[in-house]
């Protein structure tokens, strides 16, 4: 499988959110993805930075192309330094928040996205990839 | 008698002007063909005129090296002015930077036509005078960035501003068109205009209107849901219409309980509905013969 690097992004607020987004509609749109299929991309994309930016206390975004035959995929990668999820199984079970919000943007990304890894170790910081294929 | 930088620059400046001027404008014209559409080469040369002759000035009151001094503040006041008048216009970083790193080579190039025998003294002044005109790129570039931001946050609050107008769409019935993207601050804008308007009017039905928005996150749908529960606390009936296939799709595999409001399609249907609520018709008229 190959993967190129076609963006990086810092996170620090609400902007670059939607910088990210935007970056993300605009490549899968040129890509031949469909309305759906870049609908589900980017509200994933925007509940990954957003909790970078709010609960992570900032970090970075990469936009991968990735070619793995015939198949064209986008994957995002967020990082952040934050305090990680002290209850990772929880925090992807849904309707659990522990800031007052909805608590379904993890879970929710999940269901949108093809592939979806994550890793928070409390004190570690979080690292979510997700990826949608076309 | 051995010349220093600044003495050697000074006379390069004042007895080669007019030919630096014409191998700078050339630079610049090939190096902005693409932006005619913002700046005439006249006033392009009127500009660099200027430029040159406060920059003359400087050299020869302040030196090449402290940009910092009262003899360069007539150049720093014109870079600024420069680069915020660039930045407002649309033109690119690299673009607005151009207009004193180009001057490099036509200076380098006369520098090296008067001195090129002595090349001790060519590579002080050339060294002497590549600092310096860094130095004042990299001054414009900053203010350029500082002008762009100034746009930027205008814009944003114009934005603000515009986009969260509250409409009377018929008697009792209030309308909220949303477009673009929604934050926390322009939803709190919203949610507060329209309670307002709610309260004022006494409406009971408030139809929002999110065709135009670009992403419905959960951030979004909560914004969505607590202005719907707000109105309905108030005695009004919140309809969130514009709800595309794809953005329904996503809201069912995010788990946003929507159930509790009441959502349509279209502005059209949300309209129908709430004519409905108020007991109201549409009636389609027989064609009439004038």
């Amino acid at each position: 499988m190959d993967t190129t690097t076609l963006e990086r992004f810092s996170l620090n607020g609400s902007e670059d959110v939607v910088r990210v987004r935007l970056a993300v509609r605009t490549w899968m749109r040129a890509n031949g993805f469909t309305l759906l299929q870049q609908t589900k991309m980017v509200t994933a994309t925007s509940e990954m930075t957003r909790n970078c930016v709010t609960h992570g206390g900032g970090g970075s975004a990469e936009l991968q192309q990735l070619r793995d035959g015939e198949r064209l995929g986008l994957r995002l990668r967020v990082a952040d330094q934050g305090p990680g999820i002290a209850d990772l199984p929880l925090a992807l079970q849904g309707g659990h928040s522990t800031t007052g919000c909805l608590g379904l943007g993890l879970s929710g990304s999940k269901q949108l996205v093809d592939d979806f890894e994550i890793t928070a170790e409390p004190g570690k910081g979080t690292q979510v990839h997700i990826t949608q294929w076309r | 008698m051995p010349t220093t930088p600044q003495q050697s620059i000074d006379q390069i400046f004042t007895h080669h002007e007019p030919a630096i001027l014409e191998g700078w404008m050339c630079e610049q014209v090939a190096a902005l063909t693409s932006r005619q559409d913002l700046m005439s080469t006249a006033a392009l040369r009127t500009q660099s005129q200027a430029f040159l002759a406060l920059f003359t000035l400087a050299c020869r009151d302040g030196g090449l090296v402290d940009i910092t001094g009262t003899p360069w503040a007539p150049v720093l006041d014109f870079l600024a002015d420069l680069s915020s008048q660039r930045a407002k216009l649309g033109f690119t970083p690299s673009e607005t930077a151009t207009f004193v790193f180009s001057l490099k080579q036509p200076v380098f190039a006369r520098v090296r036509e008067e001195l090129g025998a002595d090349v001790g003294t060519l590579v002080d002044d050339l060294w002497g005078m590549n600092v310096l005109l860094d130095k004042l790129g990299l001054y414009t570039m900053e203010l350029y960035l500082k002008s762009r931001e100034t746009v930027i946050k205008h814009q944003q609050l114009d934005m603000l501003e515009l986009s969260t107008p509250v409409l009377n769409l018929w008697q009792d019935i209030l309308a909220v068109p949303l477009i673009g993207t929604l934050d926390s601050s322009r939803m709190q804008a919203v949610m507060e205009n329209l309670l307002g308007a709610i309260a004022k009017q006494g409406s009971p039905i408030a139809i929002v209107d999110i065709t135009g928005v670009s992403a419905v996150d959960t951030e979004v749908a909560q914004h969505l849901l607590k202005t719907a529960a707000a109105a309905r606390l108030m005695g009004a009936q919140c309809i969130i219409s514009g709800i595309s296939a794809p953005i329904a799709q996503t809201m069912v595999a995010l788990g946003v309980p929507f159930g509790s409001v009441d959502t349509r399609a279209t502005l059209a249907d949300a309209l129908a509905q709430a004519f409905a609520q108020t007991h109201r018709q549409v009636v389609v008229m027989e064609p009439q013969a004038y």
